[in-house]
């Protein structure tokens, strides 16, 4: 709800509503528009009847799931175990935190004021057990003094205890309302009455029965430092070194199935400059023996003084690589796998990953952009299919050159170009291509273009272009 | 041996991997093209920073497939030497096709050679008159001549070769079946090209 309306300010009742089966049904509403006498589960057509200025956005239950799981990494300022409940709930382990904060009430000011400057609103229960915490953060809000949770309890629904409805609503036709009514009950006639359920709940309220957090996992970190106790200068040892904390970071990425792609080697010398090694990846890989020899360069490069004390060795790009099967291959026969990814990264490593491209098809009549080029690291290659062209193209292509001919639509009989004579002994055309309007591109200023394709007595095959609008011969390709 | 080994043309082309070879002329890009063409397998085009003519994969589509060629843009001469040795050595490409812009020296090209020895691999120098090493296993020298009909027409003249003789070759390029078809012998060899020896 706050997620929403933190991405966009609504003022007055405002609702996120979410299909389910036939009709819209209310998913969460303002505290203003529960005002108007709305509820969550009402049909949207009846809200809106209700509330004509209700202002209604669609919910997005994954969203919000990923909204939480962002919120719960970030509490993980106020208490190391984070914990979800269902789909709107967190749970906080407070032991031993409360302290560093000045108590448990000072802990739950600070937290109240960091949820409220990230506009959100939160209803705060803190209690000995979590389901006591859930029941005063439920019906309320509340706050149990340690070993008074069952005087806390007690005035609270029996709504509060965290059981199905289908268990709540029997015991509310009983008059059973509250949890002190339940709490009165002799235990074994409400166990045959209404199942185990209810007793155990309490039980996990009361503290009498152990209720475990599943606090979230700590996200995988894919950095390791090995601390030397005399300092290495030797390239050799570098890399031994490098080995050493390659081997485990392999180990991890492989646990987590993902491949780094940019890493990080920082040598700190025993003056305490540091050096950094980058290695960019043509491919994600987390096998040591392929990424430690493509160090080396970096290494050697490194000026080591009077010795490299610690390295550290981050993976600082890191994406998924899920475990694949191993190909039976005849040895010999072709390349290992992954030789061409290696290979492109050491030329990386050399002239720089941008620089080692291949080529794209694109989507254009105008021949200069009819291709792209892009990194070959971070795109896969076309299929041949994509590369048909419907005219022949030439093989090379240049930014547009004036040939020294008489300005006529007519293929000239003899031209000069590149200070060299031709003469014209076939002429192929013309093929008209005009400009992308929509884009307005500088060298398209001259208007259409007439391509003629002109075969020289001496054996080149041009590509020129007459320009009626502009008149002018201009040459841009040259043919096989 | 009981199969004839080839003679003439087919003999010459495609060079030997393991070799490095020049090609020079106008048309030795085209000579580059048809080679990653026939080799049907990964080719790095190594280029310096103002080589030949920029090339048009569209038009390259016709002779090999664009997709499996990789640019290395290098920021000079020396780098692209450079560049051409490691992937020569790898012998993660098949070819390694690259621009020398100022002449090789005996020791870059034997270094060259070396590598391709060492990764199997084709290296492939496209060169201006006079810029060629003394290492290379064949130098071509290329050249579109004018077709009475309308296509292609090449000459192809082999005029250094450490492991066979020199010849020439008026060829085209045949469109129906991606193959390069040799029109006639145009001089300098002992028999007409492609002939049973």
């Amino acid at each position: 709800m706050d997620r929403a309306l933190r991405a966009r300010p609504v003022e007055g009742p405002f609702a996120l509503a979410l299909r389910s089966g036939p009709a819209e049904r209310l998913h969460d509403l303002t505290a203003a528009a529960e005002a108007q006498g709305l509820a969550r589960g009402m049909a949207l057509a009846e809200a809106r009847a209700l509330c004509p200025g209700l202002v209604v956005h669609p919910a997005d239950p994954a969203g919000d799931a990923r909204f939480l799981r962002g919120l719960a990494r970030w509490l993980g300022r106020f208490s190391p175990r984070v914990a979800l409940d269902g789909p709107d709930g967190l749970l906080l382990d407070l032991t031993g935190v409360a302290h560093l904060w000045g108590g448990e009430a000072d802990w739950l000011t600070e937290l109240r004021r960091a949820l409220s400057r990230a506009g959100l609103g939160a209803r705060l229960g803190l209690a000995d057990t979590p389901g006591a915490a859930w029941a005063l953060a439920h019906s309320g809000e509340g706050v149990a003094a340690p070993g008074a949770t069952r005087a806390a309890l007690a005035p609270l629904p029996v709504t509060a205890l965290r059981l199905p409805p289908a268990t709540t609503i029997p015991l509310q036709r009983l008059g059973l309302r509250q949890i002190s009514d339940l709490l009165a009950l002799p235990r074994a006639a409400l166990g045959r009455r209404f199942g185990p359920e209810v007793g155990l709940a309490l039980d996990r309220a009361l503290g009498l029965l152990p209720e475990a957090l599943a606090p979230l996992p700590e996200p995988p970190r894919f950095a390791l430092r090995l601390t030397l106790p005399e300092p290495i200068g030797r390239v050799e040892d570098v890399m031994a070194g490098a080995d050493r904390l390659l081997r485990p970071l392999c180990d991890r990425l492989a646990a987590a199935e993902a491949g780094a792609r940019h890493l990080t080697l920082t040598l700190r010398r025993v003056d305490a400059a540091e050096h950094q090694v980058a290695l960019r990846l043509a491919a994600p890989l987390r096998d040591p023996r392929r990424i430690l020899p493509l160090f080396l360069r970096g290494i050697e490069a490194a000026d080591a003084g009077f010795g490299i004390d610690q390295l550290r060795l981050a993976a600082t790009g890191v994406e998924p690589l899920p475990a694949t099967q191993l190909a039976t291959r005849a040895a010999g026969t072709t390349p290992p796998e992954g030789a061409l990814d290696d290979l492109i990264t050491r030329l990386g490593t050399r002239i720089g990953l941008e620089n080692i491209r291949r080529a794209l098809p694109a989507e254009s009549h105008i021949p200069a952009r009819s291709f792209l080029i892009a990194p070959a690291a971070l795109v896969p290659p076309a299929p041949r299919t994509g590369w048909a062209v419907a005219r022949p193209r030439p093989v090379t292509l240049f930014a547009p050159e004036p040939v020294a001919a008489p300005a006529r639509p007519a293929p000239p009989r003899n031209f000069r170009w590149r200070r060299r004579a031709f003469t014209t002994a076939r002429a192929t055309g013309p093929e008209r291509i005009a400009p992308e309007w929509w884009l307005g591109e500088e060298s398209w200023r001259g208007g259409l273009r007439d391509y003629w394709r002109i075969d020289t007595t001496t054996g080149p095959r041009l590509w020129l272009f007459f320009t009626p609008e502009a008149p002018g011969w201009f040459a841009e390709g040259e043919f096989a | 041996m009981t199969e004839p080994s080839p003679t003439g043309f087919a003999a010459a082309f495609p060079p030997r991997r393991g070799r490095t070879h020049e090609v020079q002329g106008p048309g030795a890009q085209v000579f580059a093209a048809v080679l990653a063409g026939v080799l049907d397998a990964p080719v790095l085009w190594v280029r310096p920073p103002r080589g030949l003519d920029p090339l048009h994969p569209p038009g390259l589509a016709r002779f090999c497939d664009p997709s499996a060629l990789l640019f290395a843009a290098a920021p000079n001469p020396t780098e692209v030497l450079a560049v051409a040795e490691e992937a020569l050595r790898s012998g993660a490409v098949a070819a390694v096709i690259f621009e020398v812009t100022k002449p090789l020296t005996l020791t870059a090209g034997r270094r060259l050679q070396l590598a391709a020895e060492a990764g199997q691999s084709l290296g492939l120098a496209l060169i201006s008159e006079g810029l060629g090493s003394p290492a290379a296993e064949t130098r071509w020298h290329c050249a579109p001549l004018l077709s009475p009909e309308d296509s292609t027409l090449w000459r192809w003249s082999l005029t250094k070769n450490k492991s066979g003789t020199i010849d020439s070759w008026d060829l085209r390029w045949d469109d129906e079946t991606h193959r390069i078809a040799v029109v006639a012998a145009s001089g300098g060899g002992p028999g007409p090209a492609g002939a049973p020896g």
